[in-house]
């Protein structure tokens, strides 16, 4: 199957598609997603960021998701993490938490450690994988014209939802998100618990 | 039913947990393990979750942590070795995980593919700064449970509960 190349600037998309993120609650994988969602929330409390870890939001999501059902939780990662513990969308299908989005910016590389191609710039397909683990409803976004439709998908599709965003394989906000795993935990934990 | 020796130690394991307010029970199924999640699955404040691969359960336990709740990974000991990536949560983030390691290649092992990870079990977890606490007898269980809930209780430190088979006894070969 040959898809069409990516056209989507990865820097003009969280944006769109989460044009309001106050009462959500954000967790991200490493490297260029991570950035890009610190860039979204200018790396505030309702957001926690991994520089390691490799695979891990998805699962830390879902934790988020499972033990807070009453508030909205989306995870931002890259193609790569994603594949490196894609059991992990199985393990979502299978406890279905409703209030769970996964968006995966798909550059088909690993920017983080010089652009080597990954797997879904040769024949590997998410969406597929993404439905066949068995999430409840999936979506493929590659052109600005589905940016309005996917924002939509993103806050009406039945969750858990996981969501497809193919990028160019150009850079991410340069943003400098703060590094201390330790930090980052008690200043998520007291926001939330001081919220409720 | 409840004739097995299994029976007795997991209802007990499992009231001291989820009297501790753990409520997630993140799981790749073990013999050992398979009472304590048909009870998590069975009372209305705690949930099993199956996982696919045991680290995936190091991450659900950190992420419910972030919003103050509290869960349990329950695993055999061959699974210890794929969470050691994501135990950097631990040292580096002192995300209080507590883990349930049921072991094999261990106390009166039949299956040499179990010992390399068995014997690795421990060093494993000192290494990556997981306390570890050791059930040998009956009489070990509740207290050793005890100490690895508290000392995981307040954040910045993990803890692994390891039932070893000298206590749970030796699958035959």
């Amino acid at each position: 199957m040959t898809r069409p190349a990516p056209v989507l600037d990865r820097r003009n998309v969280l944006s769109r598609l989460f044009p309001s993120t106050d009462d959500m609650l954000f967790i991200s994988g490493l490297a260029g997603p991570a950035r890009d969602a610190a860039q979204l929330l200018d790396d505030g409390d309702n957001l926690f960021t991994m520089a390691g870890t490799m695979g891990a939001a998805v699962p830390m999501g879902l934790g988020v998701a499972l033990a807070a059902p009453e508030r909205q939780v989306a995870v931002i990662n890259g193609d790569g993490e994603l594949l490196m513990k894609i059991g992990s969308l199985a393990t979502v299908a299978t406890m279905a938490p409703e209030n769970l989005s996964i968006v995966c910016l798909d550059n088909g590389c690993h920017g983080e450690t010089g652009g080597q191609t990954g797997h879904t710039s040769h024949r590997t397909d998410l969406a597929k994988m993404a439905e066949g683990a068995g999430i409840a409803s999936v979506m493929v976004l590659e052109t600005e014209d589905q940016m309005d439709a996917a924002a939509k998908f993103l806050v009406d599709a039945p969750g858990p939802r996981f969501l497809q965003v193919r990028v160019t394989d150009g850079p991410p906000h340069p943003y400098k998100r703060n590094f201390d795993p330790a930090y980052c935990r008690t200043k998520f934990r007291d926001a939330f618990l001081g919220r409720r | 039913m409840s004739t097995e020796p299994r029976d007795s130690w997991s209802s007990e394991l499992f009231d001291l947990l989820v009297g501790a307010g753990i409520t997630l029970f993140p799981y790749v199924p073990d013999a050992g393990n398979k009472r304590l999640i048909e009870l998590a699955a069975a009372h209305n404040e705690s949930r099993p979750v199956l996982l696919s691969s045991e680290e995936e359960g190091v991450a659900i336990c950190a992420g419910a942590d972030l919003v103050g709740q509290r869960g349990v990974l329950c695993m055999q000991s061959s699974g210890l070795g794929n969470c050691t990536n994501f135990l950097s949560f631990v040292k580096g983030g002192g995300f209080p995980i507590l883990m349930l390691v049921t072991m094999r290649g261990d106390y009166g092992e039949g299956n040499p593919w179990q010992y390399p990870m068995g014997q690795a079990v421990e060093p494993i977890l000192h290494t990556m700064g997981v306390l570890t606490y050791r059930v040998e007898t009956k009489e070990d269980l509740l207290p050793a449970a005890e100490a690895a809930i508290t000392s995981s209780g307040n954040g910045r430190q993990a803890a692994a509960l390891i039932l070893s088979q000298r206590f749970l006894g030796a699958k035959a070969f």
